[in-house]
């Protein structure tokens, strides 16, 4: 069974995983342990409003907004990718 | 610009000093003086130089890297340069006043081995007496400390029926991920190989209980699984591919593909007390010799799988046929393959369980072993010697 998170859940990067960016190979990473992920463009546009604080409904309302794209859309895109890496154990909520 | 992508990852050597034993350890048989280790200051440029070659993890390992008590510096000193830090430990040398002051330090990760779940195995596994109470009460330290755990369960003959049971003992001991991998066999783990190798249906039992155990902690641990290749139809993609993504930087400075090429006679590694570490990696012959796919024989070399299995493992195939070049007898593909899955699966029922354990006094032992089983012709050409 997934991880349950929903619109009010609180993403952030627990301790041992973080996104950073690496000037050598002019790229976002995601550090985790003994892992590396390679953001695409709409994983590093969602990943780069993960903070602790904004929940997924904010970061949803923004992403919206900044990509002018239907609010449903984003939304299952963005709980699709969060779940997927709170099972890698990437993202906490 | 480089001409070579940077590799992903070092694997940092630290020192080959352990108090632990055990008979698998991928450490070569031939082990490092402490005299001759990289001192500080030389592991602090080399993971400035790692940096600067784009190097996005180390794996602070050994021998027992906690050995080491300048190990917070050198932690401290690669999260300084971006570099996410992993310590692969045994645990058995730290306490919580060390946890915490590697935590303070930088620490990302955290990796304990664990022999066994059952007490006395685990310890005589390990060599080490009290190890197992010690390795729990240092799990719980670091989960203490905010740092996430994998719990790593090296798996052979001698322990895979209880791995149920270890597999439970990561998930009480709060493992974020759980790494099972059954021996490989280099180095140790060669020469004790005929008390180590599982049998077909232990490896079939392993199989289902790993599946198993994913399907239900889905979404709350994730287990990584190193396959015992000698009964596999496809051989691991070693490293990912051959000075593709990793290097390994043994305590006296060598630089390695693996950390196991040492063991490959005719190659000879540099050392970063000689050459800058991105010279090392863009055009050290012995980088270069099994680098991409040019080097590879048929099968491999028309194969559809060659980018994917990178022509399994160089080490693998030295060690068995005494030809570093030739396709890794893991692969069904190779002439070799029956003949290694029929060695694997008659050394499992010799009922052989002593261990040669590791340490240097061992060496000479462990060598002579080393060189025995295999299918190469016994000729002096064909086989390598221990140094």
């Amino acid at each position: 069974m997934g991880p349950l998170i929903g619109e009010s859940s609180i993403p952030r990067f627990p301790r041992g995983a973080r996104l950073q960016h690496n000037a050598q190979r002019e790229q976002w990473i995601v550090q985790a342990p003994e892992r590396v992920f390679i953001p695409d463009e709409i994983a590093l546009a969602v990943l780069q409003r993960v903070d602790g604080a904004t929940s997924i409904a904010a970061i949803v309302d923004a992403l919206a907004r900044d990509y002018a794209a239907p609010r449903e859309v984003i939304r299952d895109d963005v709980l699709e990718l969060l779940r997927d890496l709170v099972g890698k154990g990437v993202i906490a909520v | 610009m480089s001409l070579m992508p940077p590799p992903l990852a070092i694997l940092a050597e630290l020192t080959h000093r352990c108090p632990l034993r055990c008979p698998y350890c991928s450490n070569p048989v031939a082990l490092a003086r402490s005299g001759d280790e990289l001192g500080t200051q030389e592991w602090v440029d080399l993971l400035r130089q790692a940096a600067a070659l784009g190097v996005l993890q180390v794996h602070l390992s050994g021998g027992e890297p906690t050995a080491r008590k300048d190990l917070e510096a050198i932690v401290a000193a690669a999260r300084e340069l971006g570099i996410y830090t992993n310590l692969i430990t045994s645990a058995v040398l730290l306490d919580q006043a060390r946890v915490e002051a590697l935590a303070a330090a930088g620490l990302d990760h955290v990796q304990i081995s664990f022999q066994d779940s059952e007490e006395h195995s685990a310890d005589r596994i390990g060599g080490y007496a009290g190890g197992h109470e010690k390795k729990r009460a240092v799990a719980a330290f670091v989960r203490g400390a905010g740092l996430p755990l994998t719990v790593n369960l090296v798996v052979h003959r001698q322990n895979l029926d209880r791995l149920p049971s270890m597999i439970e003992m990561a998930v009480a001991l709060d493992a974020r991920r759980i790494e099972v991998a059954h021996v490989q066999y280099y180095g140790w783990g060669l020469a004790n190989r005929a008390a180590l190798v599982p049998t077909r249906a232990q490896v079939a039992a392993a199989d289902a209980v790993v599946a198993e155990a994913r399907a239900r902690l889905e979404g709350r641990i994730v287990i990584d699984y190193v396959v015992p290749d000698y009964y596999a139809r496809r051989p691991k993609p070693c490293m990912g591919g051959w000075a593709r993504q990793f290097l390994t930087v043994t305590p006296s400075g060598k630089v390695l593909p693996c950390h196991a090429a040492d063991s490959i006679a005719g190659l000879i590694f540099e050392s970063i007390r000689e050459r800058p570490l991105a010279e090392i990696w863009e055009s050290s012959e012995a980088f270069r010799r099994f680098r991409g796919t040019d080097w590879m024989p048929e099968p491999c070399r028309s194969c559809d799988r060659r980018e994917i299995d990178w022509g399994g493992c160089r080490c693998q195939a030295f060690a068995l046929l005494g030809d570093a070049a030739a396709t890794d007898p893991a692969c069904a593909l190779s002439p070799h393959h029956e003949a290694v899955a029929a060695l694997a699966a008659a050394e499992s029922e010799t009922g052989v369980d002593a261990f040669v354990y590791r340490s240097f006094a061992n060496v000479v032992e462990a060598a002579g072993r080393a060189v025995r089983p295999g299918l190469a012709p016994r000729g002096a050409a064909a086989r390598p010697g221990p140094g």
